[in-house]
């Protein structure tokens, strides 16, 4: 290894989606260089898509007079399932109302309040206060007791993102996209950087670092259809997996949205159903209020997804060569509102479905959406198992989230985990000397630079990297999905295991060299399946169902003997995960009823 | 729908293997109902030619990675129904950014160095308050900034556009819709001057010469000539008045 290569920061970020940049943001304006590695541009991260919005207890429309930190917390708390530490919770809904005015100095257009009367889509009539003329307006989004979630007009996550990102630009922060991190350099107890894979060249390089921060969203391309962007495939929590020391936190709970289009699996942000809009079933029966009078559309994502499946199984869904699906119905809203609060989704209907929105219905159903689970940090955001690692945004289990994420709380997340981890890695980096054990970082990039050259020499193998990943996919899609049994998780491991077995024997089929996408997707297939083991295992051995983890053989929440989070470690040259468990943290809402979602399921 | 074969006429070039010169290459598929070109050239890369290179990222026309040449046209691939394009479809990069393969072109580094160069940030002298309440705006101005904010640098209307296929230096309807934004942004205390400095040239506003190609082909349909003419009216204006 030619050491004149190796790339020296601070602090090193992995991932620039909004936690990422917010972090490097914090550690940078505290005097720290920092360089931020990105797949992609900052500015096409996954946080873009985000299209509904950002929740924190302004209380600034008629709707959401009234609401504070308490009741955010308690929403969180009850959307979570009581699996989410309260701690981190009480943390995160007090600096939300920071963090999105923060965001407003830094050039968010937030859609504002507009004093005057309207009629809601029920019928009921709200009046917004002159007084509160100008201020951020906020949307109803589900599982929420108010209307708390901020947004700008239809394209939250792009304006954050683009906001944020011009902070970068202006602290002039070192961004290398098209790099990939594809193994931490550590000894197994502090962690010293990243091996970092140019996605331009193919050519490999160390960048070392006093602190390495793992913002790299969540692995919703794991499974065969989900609202996810391509590149959300999870290699941050692989490579943290990799060490065999840091665990990941909750594997299991994987968030399905109602609403994905049908078929691309394009996703129509829950604003639809906040803003009024119904979900029908092939009869055109709206079915929400007959499973949850209260809630209705608004219940909890979980929630909402689970009564769309089971009315589907029930034969009320609309027969397509894609299979079943159900209607979304917006045409009650209106055009003006569809083309300026929703405009993103009638482009979509357009674009991807030939469909006008103002006048048809919409073909949605349940697809997966967000992984609470991840790289498991405590509140400070520092990785379990190795000093110098730290981690925030989808891919750590801060665990603000618990079993279920409500909408709106993970773009708050990302920021105010940024704000707050970022603060933690410049104390600590300010402290630290740089220093590093040659050997292991030769170690490290020779074990790399060894799997490389072994798939481009096509030595061995005859395993098709595209045929593994759909079956991986299929696999998760089908067993692991929103209804789960302990015979379907069971298959689910059997099969997985044999996939990974068959992924140490992959061949390309191309050359290899250069920035090859054949050899890119062989060099992710294997963690990638690890992180499926850890999915999979992880449900099938936690008999209970709590949030989005629903079991049909355990249909109840077990607070007595589950009332715990589950950590995956992967042993080197294990074959399966090491599953263990730790306690929740409960300090101010003891487990109770959700209020909602608890009609049982017949 | 009647079944069609479609043949797709692919730029090829790896610079890692300089020896092999650029060259076009083709490739057949049957078209299935709703296919876009991401799902097309998904299916070439896992099925017939594993080293194809582009880019998709959020597959939902919100993310700008994916613009290139569809039959000399720029546009956004994830978005592009093959139901709309003849049965023989002609695939090249973006002209003026660098390419890194195939479809593949360096749109990030480029946008980077112009936001750079535009200072495309708030500028405010004002500290940031975390007791205070944020301050107003009116919500019609809220919806004008984002109009213009709504821009993916995607990259097309550089591409589609005769300046800057001409001039490297030029920022091209994207920059300017760029400066639009913070030109109407009460929170940027920058004067018309300060920002008149930056783009009162012809590697700015002045380079334009109005074929308005970029407004014609703008994938997200943001009214780039309104955009251009408030930024030209609004530079005039401080040309004129200096300091
Ligand atoms: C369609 C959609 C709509 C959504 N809408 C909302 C909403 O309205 N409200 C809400 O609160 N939440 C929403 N979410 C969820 C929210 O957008 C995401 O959870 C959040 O943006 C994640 O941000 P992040 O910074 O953690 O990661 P991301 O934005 O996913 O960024 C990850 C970054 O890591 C990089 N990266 C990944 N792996 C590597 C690697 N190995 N090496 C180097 N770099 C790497 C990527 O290039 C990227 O820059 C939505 C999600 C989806 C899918
Ligand atoms: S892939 Fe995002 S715009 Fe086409």
């Amino acid at each position: 290894m030619k050491w004149s290569e190796a790339h020296l920061s601070d602090v090193l970020v992995i991932g620039a989606g909004l936690a990422g940049e917010r972090v490097a943001i914090e550690a940078a304006s505290r005097g720290h260089t920092v360089t931020i590695l990105s797949l992609v541009p900052p500015r096409r991260s996954h946080s873009t898509a985000a299209q509904g919005g950002m929740q924190a207890s302004l209380g600034n429309v008629a709707m959401g007079y009234g609401d504070n930190p308490d009741i955010h917390f308690e929403d969180t708390v009850k959307g979570s399932d009581w699996g989410c530490d309260q701690e981190v919770a009480r943390l995160f809904v007090e600096l939300a109302p920071v963090a999105v005015r923060q965001m407003a100095q830094w050039g968010v257009p937030w859609s504002r309040v507009v004093p005057g009367k309207r009629t809601l889509p029920d019928g009921v009539e709200v009046e917004e206060l002159p007084e509160k003329a100008g201020l951020i307006a906020q949307r109803q989004f589900g599982g929420t007791a108010k209307w708390r979630t901020c947004f700008a007009s239809d394209g939250t996550g792009h304006v954050l993102q683009y906001a944020m990102d011009s902070v970068v630009v202006k602290l002039g922060i070192t961004v290398h996209d098209r790099a990939e991190a594809i193994a931490l350099i550590h000894d197994g107890k502090e962690c010293y950087g990243a091996v970092v894979l140019s996605l331009r060249t193919g050519e490999l390089r160390p960048y070392l670092a006093k602190a390495t921060v793992i913002a790299t969203g969540g692995y919703g391309r794991m499974y065969g259809v989900s609202t996810n962007a391509v590149i959300n495939e999870g290699t941050g929590m692989a490579i943290a997996l990799d060490t065999g020391v840091v665990p990941l936190g909750n594997m299991e709970a994987v968030q399905f949205h109602p609403t994905g289009i049908v078929p691309a699996g394009i996703l129509v942000t829950e604003g639809c159903r906040g803003d009024g809009g119904y979900l029908l079933d092939k009869n055109l029966h709206r079915f929400m209020p007959d499973y949850e009078p209260v809630k209705k559309e608004v219940a909890s994502r979980d929630v909402v997804s689970r009564w769309m499946v089971h009315h589907m199984r029930k034969g009320y869904g609309v027969e397509s060569p894609y299979g079943p699906h159900l209607w979304l119905d917006l045409r009650h809203l209106g055009e003006a509102h569809i083309c300026t609060n929703l405009r993103e989704v009638f482009t979509i209907c357009a674009n991807f479905l030939g469909i006008n929105c103002v006048q048809e219905l919409i073909p949605v159903r349940p697809t997966q959406h967000y992984s609470m689970g991840g790289v498991r940090t405590n509140i400070h955001g520092e990785a379990v198992g190795l000093t110098r690692l730290y981690a925030a945004g989808e891919a750590a289990c801060w665990d603000l989230h618990g079993f279920n994420r409500l909408g709106g709380n993970s773009l708050a997340e990302t920021i105010v985990a940024g704000m707050v981890v970022g603060e933690k890695v410049a104390e600590f980096v300010q402290e630290a000397p740089l220093t590093f054990p040659f050997s292991v970082v030769e170690d490290h990039l020779a074990a790399q630079a060894a799997r490389i050259e072994s798939l481009r020499r096509r030595a061995s193998g005859s395993e098709n990297v595209y045929e593994l990943r759909k079956k991986m996919e299929e696999t998760l899609l089908e067993h692991v999905g929103i209804f789960r049994t302990g015979e379907g998780l069971q298959q689910a491991v059997t099969t997985l295991q044999e996939l990974y077995q068959r992924s140490q024997d992959l061949r390309l089929r191309s050359s290899g060299l250069g920035p090859n996408p054949e050899l890119f997707s062989a060099l992710r297939l294997p963690g990638m399946l690890r992180l499926a083991l850890c999915i999979a295992q992880g449900a099938l051995l936690r008999t209970e169902s709590r949030g989005s983890h629903y079991r049909e053989d355990y249909p109840k929440r077990d607070d007595v003997n589950w009332l715990k989070r589950t950590l995956a470690t992967w042993p080197p040259g294990a074959s399966m995960p090491h599953i263990d468990y730790e306690p929740v943290k409960i300090t101010e809402l003891p487990p109770g009823d959700r209020g909602y979602g608890t009609m049982p399921i017949k | 729908m009647a079944e069609r074969l479609l043949t797709f006429s692919i730029f090829r070039y790896n610079p890692a293997t300089p020896e092999i010169a650029p060259r076009m290459q083709e490739f057949q598929l049957d078209e299935t109902p709703n296919m876009t070109l991401f799902i097309a050239l998904n299916r070439l890369r896992e099925e017939q030619d594993p080293s194809l290179m582009f880019d998709f990222v959020c597959r939902a026309a919100v993310c700008g990675s994916c613009g290139m040449l569809i039959n000399g046209r720029p546009g956004l691939a994830c978005k592009t129904l093959t139901q709309d394009l003849p049965d023989r479809i002609t695939l090249m990069p973006l002209p003026v950014f660098k390419l890194v393969g195939d479809l593949s072109v360096d749109t990030g580094v480029w946008f980077r160095q112009l936001n750079e160069n535009l200072e495309a940030w708030i500028h405010t002298d004002k500290d940031f308050d975390p007791k205070a309440q944020e301050e107003r705006m009116d919500n019609a101005l809220a919806q004008e900034i984002y109009e213009a904010e709504r821009c993916i640098e995607c990259g097309s209307c550089i591409a589609a556009c005769a300046t800057a296929n001409m001039r490297a230096d030029f920022v091209g309807a994207a920059g300017l819709n760029r400066i639009a934004r913070f030109l109407i942004d009460p929170r940027d205390e920058r004067s018309p001057w300060q920002v008149f400095e930056v783009v009162g040239t012809d590697e700015g506003v002045f380079g334009c010469i109005g074929l308005m190609a970029c407004d014609d082909i703008c994938p997200m349909e943001i009214p780039l000539q309104q955009q251009l003419a408030l930024v030209r009216r609004k530079m005039a204006w401080a040309g004129l008045k200096g300091k």
